[in-house]
Parts: C-alpha cells; sequence; structure tokens
C-alpha cells in the first residue's frame, strides 16, 4: 500500500483487527479511511465495486473472514472479473484481489467451514493461490496485487497461528509456482495450504520408517504447476494429493487426471485422494473428529501405496 | 439519437434473415435517455450498461463501426468477436463495459466512482439499468453503499415497463421506481425518458449536485422499447412472445423521441426540414458505411479461442 497508491484494502472488519485474525492492524491508522474501507455486510455489492474499481485502474484487496458469506457475492467473481478480459477482447482486464478465509472447527458447522477452493479454479479467468506458510502468504498476497487479472486468495484460519520468518521488505512468492517441501524418491505427495504442514509432520514420521517421500507445496491451484507435479511423479512413480476439502470434482481428482494423461505409464500403482468427506461439516466434536482429516488418513494412504 | 435507431433498424433485417446471431436486445424508442444523459459526461466519466446497451455505446463516444462488427462477430469488432451484442466496450471512450446479468453491473459502476473519490476525481459514474434490476438485491447493496460513501455515481433506471416478459405491475406493487432510493437517502427523479430535454436537464442538476460532493443521484427514467425484449419482434424459435397490447403499443409510438424532438426543433426553429433530412441522409451513410466495414472485415481466427483468458 505504501508503494503503489492505487491499492485499497475494503471489506468486513477491516477497521476492527480482531475480525480478521489480527492481518490488519495498524492499517487504518498508516492510510486512513479513504484506502481502508469498511463496509455493511453486502458480499454482492462489495465484490462488485472492488471488481469495478479494478476495471478502472485500481488494485483493490476485497477482503472476506469467512468464505462462505462470500457466496452472496458470487456474481461479480464469475461472471464479471473472471469474463472480463476474455469478453471484451483484452481491451480490460479486473486486476482485484479477493482474500477468502476458510474459518472452521470448533463445532461451527456447515456454513461456517467451507474450503471452496475447487468450485473458483473451475472458472477461466481467475487465479487461485492458497498459502501454507506466512512466508508463501506474504509472498503470494505481493504477486496478486501484482498480477493483472483477477487472483483468489484462500487462507485457512488453522494457519494462523503459525510462526515462521518473513522479510521486512517486498518480495514475491511467483502464482503458478508450486514447490518442493521435502525431496524424496518413493512416493510423492502434494498438499495444499494447511494440509502441507500435515503432510510435512506425517513424512517425518515416516521417514524413521525408511521411507523416501517427496512433498510438494502447490501453493497455487490455477494455473497449476504441472511441470512440477509431473517431474515428481516420473521418478516416484507413486502419488497421493492431500486437499483440504471435497473429493468430487476437487482439487485432487483435477491433479490424479492431469498426472494419468500425462505421465500414465510413469506410475507404478494407482494413486489416491485424501479429501473431507463428501459432506457439510458438522458440528458435535465427535463428529468433527470424523470428518476433518488427520495424519491418521495421510499415514494410511501413503502406506497402502508403498505396500504395493 | 438519430444514429443510434438508424443503427438499431439496421439489425432488424439481418436479425431476421439469421446473419446475426447474437442476441441483441434493440434501443429503439429508449434513444433519448443514453443521448440525454450522456451529453452531460465528459470522456473521464465512466458508464457502464447493460444487455440492452447499442445505444449506452454509441451516445458515450464508442466507435459504430466496431459495434456493427462485433454483432456480426467480426475481429476488427470492439471485443475481437468475443463480446457480441451483450458485450460492448470503449475503454477510451469511458465506456467500460455491457454486460447482461441484471444488475450485474450496478456494483461495478459504484466500483467506478469508489476509484474516483479514492483518487480524488472530479468525475462520475453512471450505471444504466432497467425495471427488471429493481428485483435484485445487489441495486440496494450498492445504493446504501454509495450513499454512505457519497460517492459520485448516478444509478439510471431505464423504466420500459417490462422485465423481459413480465409487465412492471406484475413484479412490483409500488410502480414509482423513484421511490426506491429514498430509504438511502439519495436525492431521486422521475422524467419523461422520452424527451430528450427533459433527461438533459435533469441530469445536468444531478451532476453539478454530484460535484459539489452530495453523493449519488437517482434518476428514473419512463419510456417503452418499441421493439422486442430481444430482437425485433420477440419471434423466439418461431413463436411470437410480445404479449404488450397493441393498443399500448400504439401509444407509445406516438412518443416516440425522436418525432418529439424534431417537432420541437422545427418548432422553435433550431432546425430546418432540409437540415435535418441533410443529417438524416449523412447518418444512413455512417450507418451504411459500418455495415460494409464488417463486411470486409475477417473472422476471429479460430486457432486463437482462448485468447484473452488472461492478461
Amino acid at each position: 500500500m505504501e508503494n503503489d497508491s492505487n491499492v485499497f484494502l475494503i471489506g468486513q472488519g477491516v477497521q476492527s483487527p480482531w475480525y480478521v485474525g489480527n492481518t490488519c492492524e495498524g492499517l487504518l491508522e498508516k492510510f486512513g479511511e479513504a484506502r481502508v474501507i469498511d463496509t455493511p455486510i453486502s458480499e454482492n455489492a462489495i465484490n462488485g465495486a472492488a471488481v469495478g474499481a479494478a476495471i478502472c485502474g485500481m488494485r483493490p484487496v476485497v477482503i472476506h473472514p469467512r468464505i462462505d458469506f462470500m457466496v452472496y457475492g458470487l456474481d461479480p467473481i464469475i461472471n464479471e472479473a473472471a469474463n472480463w478480459h476474455y469478453m471484451f477482447g483484452g481491451m480490460s482486464s479486473a486486476p482485484v484481489v479477493v482474500w477468502a478465509i476458510i474459518n472452521r472447527g470448533g463445532e461451527q458447522g456447515a456454513q461456517h467451514s467451507q474450503a471452496l477452493q475447487a468450485l473458483f479454479s473451475h472458472i477461466p479467468g481467475l487465479k487461485v493461490v492458497m498459502p501454507s506458510n506466512p512466508y508463501d502468504a506474504k509472498g503470494l498476497m505481493i504477486s496478486a496485487i501484482k498480477d493483472d487479472n483477477p487472483v483468489i486468495f484462500i487462507d485457512d484460519r488453522w494457519l494462523y497461528n503459525l510462526e515462521g520468518d518473513v522479510p521486512k521488505e517486498l518480495y514475491s512468492v511467483p502464482i503458478g509456482k508450486g514447490t518442493i517441501k521435502r525431496t524424496g524418491k518413493d512416493l510423492t505427495i502434494v498438499a495444499t495450504s494447511y494440509m502441507v504442514n500435515k503432510s510435512i509432520d506425517v513424512v517425518s514420521e515416516l521417514e524413521k520408517n525408511g521411507y523416501s517421500i517427496e512433498v510438494i507445496d502447490l501453493r497455487t491451484i490455477y494455473p497449476l504447476d504441472e511441470e512440477l507435479i509431473l517431474k515428481s511423479v516420473k521418478k516416484t512413480g507413486r502419488l497421493v494429493v492431500v486437499d483440504s476439502a471435497w473429493k468430487f470434482c476437487g482439487v485432487g481428482g483435477e491433479i490424479i487426471a492431469t498426472v494419468t494423461e500425462k505421465a500414465f505409464n510413469y506410475l507404478k500403482v494407482k494413486p489416491l485422494r485424501v479429501t473431507l468427506p463428501d459432506c457439510p461439516a458438522p458440528s458435535s466434536r465427535v463428529l468433527e473428529n470424523a470428518y476433518y482429516l488427520s495424519e491418521k488418513e495421510i499415514i494410511k494412504a501413503v502406506k497402502s501405496i508403498l505396500a504395493k | 439519437m438519430l444514429k443510434i435507431r438508424l443503427a438499431e433498424e439496421s439489425l432488424v433485417e439481418p436479425i431476421i434473415k439469421g446473419e446475426i446471431k447474437t442476441p441483441c436486445h434493440l434501443y429503439s424508442g429508449e434513444e433519448a435517455i443514453a443521448t440525454g444523459v450522456c451529453a452531460n459526461l465528459t470522456k473521464k466519466d465512466i458508464v457502464f450498461g447493460n444487455h440492452r446497451s447499442h445505444g449506452h455505446y454509441l451516445a458515450k463516444g464508442g466507435n459504430l463501426n466496431q459495434m456493427i462488427s462485433e454483432i456480426y462477430g467480426k475481429e476488427t469488432g470492439c471485443c475481437h468477436g468475443r463480446g457480441g451484442s451483450m458485450h460492448l466496450t470503449c475503454p477510451q471512450a469511458g465506456f467500460m463495459g455491457s454486460t447482461p446479468i441484471v444488475a450485474g453491473t450496478v456494483s461495478l459502476a459504484t466500483g467506478a466512482a469508489l476509484a474516483m473519490k479514492i483518487r480524488k476525481q472530479k468525475n462520475l459514474a453512471v450505471s444504466f439499468f432497467g425495471d427488471g434490476a429493481t428485483g435484485e438485491g445487489v441495486l440496494y447493496e450498492s445504493m446504501n453503499f454509495a450513499s454512505l460513501y457519497k460517492l459520485p455515481i448516478i444509478y439510471a433506471c431505464e423504466n420500459n415497463f417490462y422485465a423481459t416478459h413480465l409487465p412492471l405491475k406484475e413484479f412490483r406493487l409500488d410502480d414509482n421506481i423513484s421511490e426506491i432510493a429514498k430509504p438511502f437517502r439519495i436525492s431521486s427523479y422521475r422524467v419523461d425518458g422520452n424527451d430528450v430535454l427533459a433527461v438533459y436537464e435533469t441530469v445536468k442538476k444531478a451532476v453539478l449536485d454530484i460535484k459539489k460532493g452530495k453523493g449519488p443521484v437517482f434518476i428514473e427514467f419512463r419510456t417503452y422499447r418499441l421493439r422486442g425484449h430481444v430482437g425485433p419482434n420477440d419471434n423466439i424459435q418461431g413463436s411470437q412472445t410480445d404479449i404488450r397490447p397493441k393498443a399500448e403499443i400504439k401509444m407509445w409510438q406516438k412518443k416516440d423521441p425522436l418525432i418529439k424532438y424534431s417537432r420541437w426543433l422545427l418548432k422553435n426553429e433550431t432546425a430546418s426540414r432540409e437540415q435535418l433530412e441533410d443529417i438524416k441522409q449523412k447518418t444512413v451513410r455512417e450507418v451504411d458505411k459500418a455495415r460494409e466495414f464488417s463486411d470486409k472485415s475477417s473472422w476471429p481466427n479460430p486457432k486463437d479461442v482462448n485468447k484473452y483468458v488472461f492478461n
């Protein structure tokens, strides 16, 4: 915001930092009400206003403390922003960042828990990024703001207690590029956001038993870093995708389809998806434990593949 | 007004013959609104349109050749054949875009006004939408937000008394649309949308107020489309779907904005019959030339089908 006066932040709660996990602390004092805009609960109009401002040359970041509520505001994202550059033959575009937060667990139930990355990744014209750590969160946000296209920046509140080194200066993490968090030769885990960290924990355990597992942090869901995934699977011949959302028509299915189309002959065994069950999020803690993924499910998938 | 009318009517035969396939929502009968509104605007003022926006595009200074080419699906169209009739744009003229999701651009125009406010620009945005858009929640969300932040925007509602096929009285109990702005403390007007001078004068006042920082203005323009909802006569897959009473159509034909304004020009001796005829002939040629331009233009390259997905 300091470097580009076209950047502004708009959304519910940006003037009361507790609401979005302290991420907006100090911004109001520094940049004033003109560029840190708290809004009525009007997701549709506010997304639209951000898209409209972007079309007119601004670089808005519109924040949604809960991605579930943002479903009210899908029209400006899917119909307008995503199509804008294409349907007007490249005459203008909507460089907006839609920052949507997955905020789940704690018996919040179905409408306070959804991970909707697949929904946005399906739409041509949208880029979708999901950081797994503080360094990438900053770098991806900077890339998203600088990108000339609409970017959906999805982060997970379960990551908000994670600590890590974050340089003070501006730096970018490129959109469309994943990264290898662990190198290995027997199996590839491709994971998204929060599930990256769970996967690393699992791998640390399994390595003690002599397994060699590669972990890819996808960082960007779309455009998918096919090159990185294919290269890794060609090396290991085994693939598990771990995603924090549902299975059907999800990120896991898309990655496995891509690998089977482009590197089928390299696969030694059938790939597996580790995802949530295709079911809304329950509330009761007993049901939540059955619903959300733990290390257990990842270990089970990895072991079943390596046993073959 | 005449240019819009002639351009629209030039599309009728090609639509019937099937030469034009993109769904065209003709603006014939409503020209006084786009003309009267845009006559008050500069290039730096921003306009967003809707499904029925050929008139808005032209009135704001959009290129006629490029519009006709776009409607015929040619590479020289304003969107290189990716948009069609319902997606027009001419950013250099301040016409940012028209899109056919009902009320879909209302919030975008509000965002354009927000951008102007942040940048401390002394311009304004205009959002054109129809009576049907009053059924969409985003209109009310947008008005509330714009009023709260005193954004420089005109909400221009073109009330042609039909939401596609449904008469106004069957989807709203209150016929007075201008009232919807009042709970948001937005000043509002109700104007004869077929009287270009009334449109011009009302918008002139609105622009002055907006430039004084008084915030948004809502204007209901009462008008009527002389053609179908889509295409010349609502002939959809062989069946006539225009359910409007014949007597009602006849009554509005008498209120044709072009006839009304021609009469005024003659009566006040602002223009002579010869001058009007001269303007008409010149405009006919301009429209003919646009068609020739389109005919000579090439089709987009099918290999480029996925060009422009990303910037």
